[in-house]
């Protein structure tokens, strides 16, 4: 027998109101956790997937919808520029590097993103499987896709029109998969990559053997007579003068609009900060409400305890036992309750990330614990000593004699 | 000499003050308090058992003086050296009958390994992973003397052991507090209105007046 024990058969002497302290404090703390998680995996993705980009150049339209689609590949893009006002811009001696993109593609819901090798180097991705694509049509699928599809090198599909899955197919040209990247936990991981010249080929009408044999542009834009377009354009900064002056210029002088996704991200954070701070506030007010219904459930079973206690002081306790007693039932109690809040925010992330198996919580793992999460375990603790103190208080004043005799 | 009350003074009310005789007792001796209903004796008692500091006097237990202990001193020594067994079997309900006698145990913090023993001599071993709701008024009755004895007191208080009792059943309670006060040499203090316990034992002293 020791003091824990003895807590812990007082509280499963009443197993019903124990269990449902726990799990309304459980509730409280597992919005919290999934909070935590999401904030924290958010926020890390994002900064990480913009990381070496300082701008974001496409047609005009929602700035953050650039951003997502360019960058993060979850929004519908704001429209097509043209090549030529794209290849103009990359001699602007404010630009360091620049990125094409052309996007409008997938493959069972997989965006299908046209770039040059550029964009490889940008987030330093390895290969697990064969090489880069050299020609048209051939592609590089990312880890999670190629588990997903579970295509290897060497295997041939053929896309879809649209970004969602639901379009419809183009009937010819089937990509041929020449290399598999390693997992990169980053956007990455969810992209087919190929070149611009693929994206253009697949949508022309009539098709030319002899370009689709030629090799692809590995860095900067396709050499091309035809009028072309591409989707977006990832910009380096060469100075930090440009990050004043290369904005301006492209959204007051050209038919293209530029968005730091720096700024954009800061941006959506605050506007989803808002609603995070809300379920946030209702969390605590469960919190609040389980650490009332503690204090409520132990300084009610104290009126039928005081006996107990009395008895405990006739067989040695001291009062400072008996203190420790009823403290150490608040906190056994939050303790499970942080314990059951953990495993349902856990669950809750999982359960999510099952039913959404693309798009931006796809990118969400259940399976990180974070530090943040023995702040939990730590807040428990605090309201398992609150609930339980004035009803250890009491606990400790018991006059046994009184109590002794009264019965 | 195992206990020693001496001019103790008490009173709820200033107007209507308590007589307590001065009670000595050697070890192995045992006394009767007897009283009517009102009378004081569970004051006694309680006086005794330090869980009750009188106005005035001193109750000396195997040579301490137990109202001059401070806070958990003088409950650690209650623990160890005074058994009491109440009038209702005040059993935690939460706790097995065996885990009723390891938290005696555990406050002392001693094994005394009495545990086994004792429950076998009690006969009620076979009940010992028993909780106190499926015990009858005898077991628990039994259990409640078990665990006042676990911590092998110098000292044993019972308040009314056998009130609820038949006559059968109140003198098998008393001879069994006689015999466990004998075997481990202890001495035995009974209070109780029930003029039934007198034939038992013959040492004891009346209050507040004539039944
Ligand atoms: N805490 C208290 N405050 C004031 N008066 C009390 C208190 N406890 C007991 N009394 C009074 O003191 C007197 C003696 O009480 P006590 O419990 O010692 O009687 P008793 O002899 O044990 O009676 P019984 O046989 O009914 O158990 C009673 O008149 C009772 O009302
Ligand atoms: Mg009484």
């Amino acid at each position: 027998m020791n003091m824990i024990k003895l807590s812990w058969k007082y509280l499963i002497a009443k197993p019903l109101s124990t269990g449902l302290n726990i799990l309304l404090l459980g509730l409280g703390l597992a919005i919290i956790t999934v909070l935590i998680l999401i904030q924290d995996q958010f926020e890390n993705k994002m900064t990480k997937d913009a990381e070496g980009i300082d701008l974001v150049v496409g047609a005009k339209g929602s700035p953050l919808q650039l951003i997502l689609s360019s960058v993060y590949h979850i929004d519908f893009p704001t429209g097509n520029i043209d090549l030529k006002d794209a290849m103009a811009l990359s001699k602007n001696r404010l630009v360091k590097n620049i990125i094409p993109l052309g996007l409008g593609d997938n493959y069972q819901g997989y965006r299908i993103v046209g770039t040059n090798h550029d964009y490889l180097a940008l987030y330093s991705a390895t290969f697990s499987q064969g090489n880069a694509w050299e020609k048209p049509f051939e592609v590089v699928l990312g880890h999670e896709v190629a588990e997903k599809i579970g295509l290897k090198t060497g295997n041939t599909f053929i896309g879809s029109h649209g970004i969602g899955s639901s379009s419809h197919e183009h009937d010819a040209h089937p990509y041929v998969i020449t290399g598999v990247l390693a997992p990169m936990g980053n956007v990455l991981d969810k992209l087919i990559l190929t070149s611009i010249e693929s994206v253009w080929y697949t949508h022309d009408e009539e098709h030319d053997h002899a370009t689709h044999e030629a090799p692809v542009a590995k860095k900067g834009f396709p050499i091309t007579d035809q009028d072309r377009e591409v989707t977006s354009l990832l910009i380096q900064y060469r100075n930090p003068i440009a990050a004043v002056q290369l904005p301006r210029f492209i959204n007051s002088k050209s038919a293209l609009q530029a968005a730091s996704p720096s700024f954009e991200i800061s941006r959506l954070f605050e506007l989803l900060g808002i609603g995070v701070k809300l379920i946030q506030g209702l969390a605590i007010v469960i919190i609040i409400i389980a650490g009332l219904g503690i204090f409520i459930a132990l300084f009610n079973s104290l009126k039928e305890r005081k006996y107990d206690l009395a008895v405990m002081r006739t067989l040695g306790a001291s009062s400072w036992q008996l203190f420790l007693h009823i403290v150490l039932e608040g906190v056994i109690l939050t303790i499970m309750g942080a314990v059951v809040g953990i495993a349902i925010g856990h669950l809750f992330l999982v359960i999510l990330v099952m039913q959404n198996d693309q798009g931006a919580i796809s990118t969400l793992s259940a399976a990180v614990f974070l530090k943040e999460e023995l702040w939990i375990l730590g807040y428990a603790v605090i309201v398992g000593i609150l609930a339980s103190l004035i009803p250890a208080w009491n606990a400790y004043q018991t006059d046994i004699a009184k109590q002794l005799t009264k019965a | 000499m195992i206990l020693r009350a001496k001019n103790i003074e008490f009173y709820y009310d200033s107007n209507q003050k308590f007589q307590i005789p001065d009670i000595s007792l050697d070890a192995g001796d045992q006394m009767l308090v007897i009283g009517k209903s009102g009378s004081g004796k569970t004051t006694i008692l309680n006086i005794i058992a330090g869980l009750l500091k009188p106005k005035s006097g001193s109750v000396t237990i195997d040579g301490t003086d137990i109202y001059s202990l401070k806070g958990s001193q003088l409950d650690k020594f209650r623990g160890k050296n005074i058994g009491i067994i109440f009038q209702k079997p005040h059993i935690l309900a939460p706790l097995t009958v065996e885990e009723n006698l390891q938290l005696a145990n555990f406050f002392v913090r001693e094994n005394t390994q009495m545990i086994e023993p004792l429950l076998k001599e009690l006969g009620i071993f076979d009940k010992k992973k028993a909780r106190i709701n499926t015990l009858s008024e005898g077991e628990a009755q039994r259990v409640s003397i078990a665990r006042a004895l676990v911590n092998k007191p110098k000292l044993i208080l019972a308040d009314e052991p056998t009130a609820s009792l038949d006559d059968e059943n109140a003198a098998a309670v008393v001879r069994l507090l006689q015999t466990q006060a004998k075997k481990y040499n202890a001495a035995l203090i009974i209070v109780t209105h029930d003029q039934r316990v007198k034939d038992h034992i013959p040492n004891l002293i009346i209050i507040g007046g004539q039944l």
